[in-house]
């Protein structure tokens, strides 16, 4: 079959012309493989098309629609344009749904309520991640590995029931009330389900492990020399640390931290769960005002202006993750 | 000096374990006890395997979980290969017009606030449908794609990286030897990158899994999986099957996850044992 096909004048000359075609363009450049991939473009183009469809067009959109008018009907918004005549467009574009997250202190409580949540957290995320980290980078090959397995091992564990978890230690006849009651600590059960007090411990529990990875991955590539070097010269080992393991650890910290902060601001399972009908955050703003008020715009608002604020971390975030790509060339 | 310090390094390290684990651990010794109020020790009943068989027999939560195996399962295996080809571009392909661009596209998923990603996924299916008439309604096909475009962006990181490691001369030479590309790829990169891929779709398979503010915004009616099932129940207080569920859970990925690590100690035994030898045999 292959044979006659082949044999075939015009097959042969289209196969002869595709062959001179690929050697005389991609083939020939010489450096890099991937000048040399013929459907380059092709492949770029996959990954591409994808998110600029599934990634980049829905906050087009979610923009569009943070300027409609929510009214009854499906989809519960106002088209931006109408065609009013054959020949005439009309626009209508409404600030009213920015206008009302300034207006109404909800939003502005709300916002300002999860960045304190989300900065604390980490904060707290980053005391009790940093020891470890450390404590890991320093130990031997073979316990390094486990413990590292310990702590990847509860965040391939579903989140939600971690999350879960805490409900039955918290509660006022939880695991712990009733220790300590047990004990005779405490007469009557500390209430710390449904209060601030929880969402932050749930937080700092649930990215526990975002903080620590990149930690341990800056410190165990740190190189010990440098710390022996200091000590024979005469460095103290609190001082050795402030001078040379914190500032050679910064990439780790800040990937850490941005890690942590920049999804607990749009937290909504923990404080749905475990904070109380006080505990304002975004995320719990925007899910409320999209399941239960069906208001789109405003919804739509409430991200878009999310968005604005996430913007110089998440930047921060890509920056040193793309700097940490290079280093690794 | 030195005691002191190793002495809060170890405190630290015991206090955070205990933290990570306390809560894990209550939940699974809560599931044996015969009492409705989950935390209140029944010792004369307990420990009972009572919350197992009615979890068992529970069909809504059956359902739920077959829908989210499937959904994980074309999420994991979508995302594959999408991150593998975003992964490969970003490492090996140079540099290209909007480069930056595909790369911080990659990189923002990761740290996306999970109600902004979902509230944007479902207007995108919601203009879709106005426009095209497809997806007709929402459902499995839409959380399938919609975890794909986040689990992509995990699955992009690990290739990423896994392809940074090792340089580019041994798919230079196979080129140079006159493989085509694609081959090359299959033959060369392919192996060499198979950890990172497998790593990559288990990622994805428990990202999607797990996902729950997602899947809640571009699901449709009658498309409910485990994750936004257990949420409807664990809203409304503690509950003995979920208990139950939740040690089920933690066992499977315990052993899975050791498993894996022991496998993964071998492999890189074997390779160890495979460079000594190639230097012995090369003096």
């Amino acid at each position: 079959m292959g044979k006659a096909r082949s044999e075939d004048p015009l097959f042969g000359r289209i196969v002869y012309w595709w062959r001179v075609l690929r050697d005389t363009t991609a083939f020939r450049v010489s450096t890099g493989i991937a000048r040399r991939v013929t459907g380059r473009p092709l492949v770029i183009a996959i990954p591409y098309l994808w998110l600029i469809f599934f990634f980049v067009i829905p906050f087009i959109i979610v923009l569009k629609i943070s300027f409609a008018e929510s009214r009854i009907a499906m989809p519960p918004y106002s088209p931006l344009w109408e065609w009013v005549t054959t020949s005439t467009m009309q626009i209508k574009l409404t600030m009213s749904n920015f206008g009302f997250l300034f207006e109404d202190a909800l939003y502005k409580n709300a916002y300002l309520s999860s960045v304190r949540i989300a900065f604390i957290s980490t904060l707290f995320c980053l005391l009790i991640g940093y020891p470890m980290a450390y404590g890991m980078a320093r130990s031997k090959p073979s316990t390094r590995n486990i413990l590292l397995l310990l702590i990847v091992l509860p965040f391939w564990t579903s989140f939600l029931l971690r999350v879960y978890a805490w409900i039955g230690l918290l509660k006022n006849n939880g695991v712990i009330n009733n220790i300590l009651l047990s004990l005779g600590i405490i007469k009557e059960p500390i209430v710390m389900m449904q209060t601030d007090f929880a969402v932050y411990l749930g937080i700092v529990y649930s990215y526990l492990p975002f903080m620590i990875l990149p930690l341990y991955s800056t410190l165990e590539k740190m190189d010990i020399t440098l710390l022996e070097a200091a000590a024979d010269l005469g460095c103290r080992p609190i001082k050795a640390f402030l001078k040379i393991t914190l500032p050679l650890s910064i990439p780790g910290i800040v990937a850490g931290c941005m890690l942590v902060f920049i999804p607990a601001v749009g937290e909504y399972v923990i404080p749905a769960l475990l904070g109380g009908p006080d505990t304002l955050m975004i995320g719990r703003v925007l899910w409320d005002e999209f399941f239960a008020n069906r208001d789109w715009p405003v919804a739509s608002a409430v991200a878009i202006a999310m968005l604005l604020l996430l913007v110089i971390p998440i930047m921060l975030f890509q920056y040193f993750q793309g700097r940490e790509m290079r280093a690794h060339r | 000096m030195i005691g002191k310090r190793s002495v809060f390094i170890l405190t630290a390290l015991v206090l955070g374990f205990a933290f990570l684990y306390i809560p894990i651990i209550s939940m699974v010794v809560f599931s044996f006890n015969y009492s409705k109020l989950v935390t209140v020790w029944d010792a004369y009943n307990s420990p009972t395997l009572k919350w197992y068989f009615s979890m068992f027999a529970n069909e809504q939560l059956l359902d739920s979980a077959k829908l989210s195996i499937e959904i994980a399962a074309m999420n994991a295996t979508g995302a594959v290969v999408l991150g593998t080809v975003a992964g490969l571009v970003l490492a090996r392909f140079g540099h290209f017009r909007g480069r930056t661009l595909l790369s911080g596209m990659t990189s923002a998923p990761l740290v996306m606030p999970e109600v902004i990603t979902g509230l944007s996924l479902l207007l995108l299916f919601v203009t879709m449908e106005s426009l095209f008439g497809w997806p007709a309604g929402r459902g499995m096909t839409t959380i399938t794609i919609a975890h794909m475009t986040f689990s992509m962006a995990y699955v992009t990181v690990i290739v990423q990286s896994r392809l940074a490691t090792f340089d580019e001369s041994l798919e230079e030479a196979a080129m140079d030897l006159g493989a085509h590309p694609t081959k090359v790829f299959f033959v060369i990169t392919l192996p060499i990158i198979l950890p990172a891929i497998l790593s990559g779709w288990l990622l994805s398979f428990t990202l999607s899994w797990d996902d729950l503010v997602i899947s809640s915004f571009v699901s449709g009616p009658g498309a409910t999986t485990l994750p936004m099932l257990i949420f409807s129940k664990v809203k409304l207080g503690v509950n003995p099957e979920i208990n139950a569920l939740a040690t089920v859970l933690v066992a499977i990925v315990s052993v899975g996850v050791i498993f894996a690590a022991l496998w993964m100690r071998r492999q890189e035994k074997i390779r160890d044992r495979d460079v000594q030898m190639a230097i012995a045999a090369n003096q």
